[in-house]
């Protein structure tokens, strides 16, 4: 193709998406709108996966019955939002095998939050209450992002978290009207969770790289500075409610601007994180890695019967 | 040799009376495999009384690059809509 057929190809492209058209697998698209979307798309994906370890850390050690079916059900739904996810990716062109191999040799990120460790009961609360609650802000808007599959995937994901976020709650409003080494237990969460929740957002506008082009495809519909102030002015009545203290001394309610102002976040901590030397980096991605090892020869079992049932079916002798 | 599980294309019935729509889709190794998974990860909460899988690689999809000649020529055919008929403003039922 020329470069003024392809130029001609990206002016059409650019007009469908400034009229909220939707972007379909087998359409035309910039190679860079694909690259873009298999990135974002599949550390999504990773995320949900990885997400399931540090919960995954207390199935067997929940309190009661209640709270194990419920944190059980979590699990699987993040193992299903992973699942969605990595279909979406496939149909622009990637496989879930190159998917799996980015995640296993890093060349893909997840989520930077899953390289914390979940030491208390009180962590599946902060993790319902605060990962996901910051998960949603991140996710509702984009139900309506330009490229379908992934819109349509995230319809589900939106619909299926909510309760996720409730659980959370709930489990930190019983903590706090406990007895007082109950609500120690959960201030201890809400302060080691409070700031790599608010990390969770992404960098701020300034430092991201990808906003700029990400906001023009309806990939990203609002900035992460923006993300993040809907994240705390919804939050901190939510603390007050179970009568906890948010660990940040600047935070205070700001009458003109209809917001709250907060404390600086330490960066450093992000980007260390996210090259890979949080505290829990390496055991995430070794559970990973064995899961997937440990699994092969179900694979290739499972593989070795389908073929031969259906070599049973069409009489052939093998 | 290393086999990928084959890909599957999931089809729900979310309820007597309507049909299957398209859900998403995902791996496995045979057919009932693929019932088995749908069953898992497209309807844990009853979204559906039934469900087809078939696997991707049968689908035959239409390309967009020809949208022109496929759809275009229903455009200009207004006659096959009641709305093209001219009729007396006193005629009821019709």
């Amino acid at each position: 193709m020329s470069e003024e057929q392809i130029k001609s190809l990206e002016a059409d492209f650019d007009a469908r998406i400034v009229r909220d058209e939707k972007i379909e697998p087998k359409d035309w698209m910039p190679e860079k709108y694909r690259k873009t979307h298999i990135r974002q798309i599949s550390q999504h994906a990773h995320s949900e996966i990885v997400g399931m370890l540090p919960e995954g850390n207390w199935i067997t050690r929940a309190p009661s019955l209640r709270r194990k079916v419920a944190l059980l059900a979590k699990v699987q739904d993040e193992a299903g939002h992973g699942l969605y996810l990595y279909s979406a990716c496939e149909t622009l062109g990637i496989s879930r095998d190159e998917l799996y191999e980015q995640l296993h040799s890093r060349k893909a990120k997840y989520s930077s939050i899953f390289n914390y460790p979940t030491v208390t009961w009180a962590d599946m609360g902060a993790i319902g209450w605060l990962v996901d609650g910051a998960a949603i802000i991140n996710q509702v808007p984009l139900c309506s992002t330009s490229y379908g599959p992934y819109a349509r995937a995230m319809v589900r994901v939106c619909k299926e978290e909510s309760f996720h976020q409730r659980q959370g709650f709930e489990i930190m409003h019983k903590l706090c009207n406990g007895t007082p080494e109950q609500k120690e237990m959960a201030q201890d969460a809400l302060n080691r969770w409070w700031w790599p929740s608010l990390m969770m957002l992404g960098p701020t506008d300034a430092e991201s790289v990808h906003t700029e082009q990400s906001m023009k495809w309806k990939l990203k519909r609002k900035t992460n500075d923006e993300l993040r102030q809907q994240f705390i002015d919804q939050t901190v009545p939510q603390a007050d409610i179970l009568g906890l203290k948010i660990p940040d001394a600047d935070l205070k309610w700001n009458e003109e601007t209809g917001h709250y102002d907060f404390g600086e976040i330490q960066w450093d901590e992000f980007w260390q994180v996210v090259k890979g030397h949080g505290p829990c980096n390496k055991e995430r991605l070794n559970a990973r890695k064995k899961a997937w090892e440990r699994g092969a020869w179900v694979r290739d079992a499972a593989m070795a019967h389908a073929e031969k049932q259906s070599n049973k079916k069409i009489g052939k002798v093998v | 040799m290393k086999k990928n599980w084959p890909l599957w294309e999931v089809f729900v019935r979310s309820k007597n009376g309507l049909e299957h729509r398209h859900f998403g889709s995902l791996h496995a190794a045979d057919e009932e495999m693929a019932l088995e998974n749908a069953r898992d990860v497209y309807t844990r909460r009853n979204e559906g009384v039934s469900i087809w899988v078939v696997e991707s690689k049968h689908i035959t999809a239409s390309n967009p690059e020809n949208n022109g000649e496929l759809f275009e020529p229903a455009q200009d055919k207004v006659y096959r809509h009641p709305t093209f008929y001219d009729l007396p403003d006193d005629v009821k039922h019709m």
